[in-house]
């Protein structure tokens, strides 16, 4: 039985997410709430079936009880994440948090989903679209020897990115700098993000520069980034090493294009998929640990 | 071309745009000594940060000798007229620098965007308005859009709050004609209390010229740098600036003397090599790229082996944006890959 999920936000992310809940064997999408009834996201969710609203996340909450919402994705901005999460909370709905609000424990699948296995959170972060891009490859550097600073470019098409993540640049640009360092390893972390008004729009790309304490270990290191491709491989096909692992002194340079399935923008949009992508892998095992019980959802007081 | 009486204000990039030229590499001393040469020439304002603004220090566009904050508490109180401005190019610095550099004393920011993404620039303009700094809105690769999309951009900025709009020819591409279509639609559509400015670079030898165009169209703020010290084959080089508006009756308040001394005596002995049109910085201005890439690409060529003007070149049919440096090395190991 599919655990039932609301998504707030129609934006960009939102309606990128719809198209994958459609699909996951065990999540079903019941709600797409808003803020603007004509906005193309809550179109797109009426035609696919779900329930709508355009109040915000209080058109959602009398209706969760009697519609068993047991995962919520907050796909809105930073800005109105925890107010949305405590109303949520309240109702004991799990939190997926999409926003750079970074209120819950960072999740980059690839890196540290099993830990969070078990952990009973109510409420988890998934970084940002570039945290998700380039935090494997800083741990896959890492795991194979120290790094002292990890430093990461994310390059977006500006049709990619909308208002919210405009809005919200300086917490992105923190937030993944603190997850480079919590999840990546990187004893010192920093993020920049550029967009790209180009047309046609170019491909989300990414730099992941590492500075290792002592002399990169070049074989261990290459081995580690392509295992490492591999597993992102598995939630986001279109996730590819474009250059590197280079190795000058002890910087370690990857470069890495991110191509989207194309599921609500086109396939240049790489940087929604993967945020989308890795927030349903999350949202899945969480159902699983629901149906088995081992995750049991708690009312916040 | 009448400007007699004019007035405006110069403001110098050497320590901001030159940083550039030196890998961020310039002393406390260095800096310290060339803004008070600078101050005691009359200069007004004088830009002092990182080649890349605040936090602008990373393996990407390269890391400081020394923090934006060591910088900036060693020359601000040094100022006996001259202020102190601060760039942050949203995306790379946050408001957590802003606040520091606001700590140090800085009197103006420029906060820089793409010329199509002013609207990443809203937290950090609001932020500026509300420590009361002098606040510019500096629209980077102004020519990379055409002058309307340049106001509609402009427009945004203004209603963050800020006081100053800049056409920043980030790539020294821009022709005089360029120059005044965008400046003369900026100043025909704000009130006089929005000063519109104009940064030149002297990639196509268009610094001077370009300057006097944006005077002609309007612009009361203009860039350079003393020596054209800054990225690329480096800005409006002032002191020429101040002896041009002399002959021509612009009010500048530079003592063209002094600042002549500044540029020989102080400048050049810093450039690593002379700040100068090359083959590779004329490609800078010629294929439109952001002069920032030069040294980056120059040193691409030397570690991959793929001539730097190939490399910009490739960079400016993708449309590469200031601050993708990432892309340099990636454009030589494919260009690479594709000989191989």
């Amino acid at each position: 039985m599919a655990i039932n999920c609301a998504m707030i936000g129609s934006g960009n992310i939102g309606t990128d997410l719809m198209a994958k809940l459609l699909r996951s064997a065990n999540l079903n999408p019941v709600w797409m709430v808003g803020i603007d009834e004509d906005s193309d996201g809550l179109l797109k969710a009426r035609e696919a079936g779900l329930k709508t609203t355009h109040e915000g996340v209080d058109g959602l909450i009398p209706h969760i009880e009697e519609d068993n919402i047991q995962i919520a994705f907050d796909a809105t901005s930073a800005y109105v994440h925890g107010e949305n999460n405590r109303k949520l909370q309240e109702k004991g709905v799990l939190v997926i948090d999409l926003t750079p609000a970074a209120i819950g424990p960072f999740c980059v699948p690839p890196v540290n989903l099993k830990e969070h296995v078990g952990a009973q959170e109510m409420n988890v972060n998934m970084v940002t679209c570039g945290g998700q891009a380039t935090i494997p490859m800083v741990a896959a550097v890492s795991r194979v020897q120290a790094v002292e600073y990890g430093e990461i470019v994310a390059t977006v098409a500006s049709k990619s990115a909308g208002p919210g993540t405009r809005k919200n640049i300086d917490e992105f640009t923190q937030t993944t700098a603190r997850a480079v360092e919590e999840i990546g390893g990187a004893t010192k972390g920093k993020a920049i993000i550029i967009l790209n008004p180009a047309e046609p729009p170019l491909m989300m790309r990414d730099t992941v520069h590492c500075l290792t304490e002592t002399t990169p270990d070049q074989e261990a290191i290459t081995k580690s980034v392509h295992d490492m491709l591999a597993e992102v491989n598995k939630y986001v096909p279109g996730y590819r090493l474009k250059n590197g692992p280079i190795f000058d002194g002890n910087r370690v340079s990857i470069f890495i294009e991110v191509e989207g399935l194309g599921d609500y923008l086109p396939k240049y949009a790489g940087n929604l998929d993967i945020m989308t992508a890795a927030a349903t892998r999350t949202a899945e095992m969480f159902a699983e640990e629901i149906e088995n019980g081992t995750l049991k959802l708690k009312k916040l007081a | 071309m009448n400007l007699t009486g004019k007035k405006i204000k110069l403001h110098d990039n050497a320590l901001r745009d030159g940083m550039h030229s030196v890998s961020h590499q310039f002393s406390i001393d260095d800096m310290v000594r060339m803004a008070m040469a600078l101050d005691e020439a009359g200069m007004p304002l004088i830009e002092v940060t990182h080649g890349d603004g605040l936090g602008g220090s990373s393996v990407n566009y390269g890391f400081g000798r020394h923090t934006n904050r060591e910088y900036l508490e060693a020359v601000v109180p040094k100022m006996k007229n001259a202020k102190i401005s601060a760039l942050l190019l949203p995306g790379l610095g946050t408001v957590n620098d802003l606040a520091m550099a606001v700590d140090c004393g800085i009197s103006t920011i420029r906060i820089a965007t793409h010329c199509t993404e002013a609207d990443v620039s809203e937290q950090h303009i609001k932020k500026a308005r509300e420590y009361g700094l002098d606040t510019v809105g500096f629209l980077m690769m102004a020519h990379m859009t055409p002058p309307e999309a340049l106001l509609e951009q402009a427009r945004k900025m203004v209603d963050y709050g800020a006081n100053c709009i800049y056409a920043t020819d980030s790539a020294g591409y821009l022709l005089p004609d360029d120059v005044t279509a965008r400046i003369g639609l900026l100043r025909s559509e704000f009130s006089d209390d929005i000063e519109i400015g104009f940064h030149g670079h002297h990639n196509l030898a268009m610094g001077i010229a370009n300057s006097l165009a944006a005077i002609e169209a309007g612009a009361s703020r203009i860039d350079g740098s003393v020596a054209g010290f800054g990225a690329g084959a480096g800005n409006t080089p002032l002191e020429v600036m101040v002896a041009v508006c002399n002959r021509m009756g612009i009010i500048t308040g530079v003592d063209v003397d002094k600042i002549m001394d500044v540029a020989e005596d102080i400048a050049l002995p810093l450039m690593p090599t002379p700040t100068r049109i090359d083959r590779d910085s004329l490609t800078l201005g010629y294929a439109g790229v952001y002069s920032s890439f030069l040294l980056h690409a120059k040193r691409a060529e030397k570690n991959h082996g793929v001539p730097a003007r190939e490399i910009l070149m490739e960079l400016g049919r993708m449309g590469a944006v200031g601050g993708q440096e990432d892309m340099i090395e990636d454009v030589a190991l494919e260009i690479k890959k594709k000989s191989a």
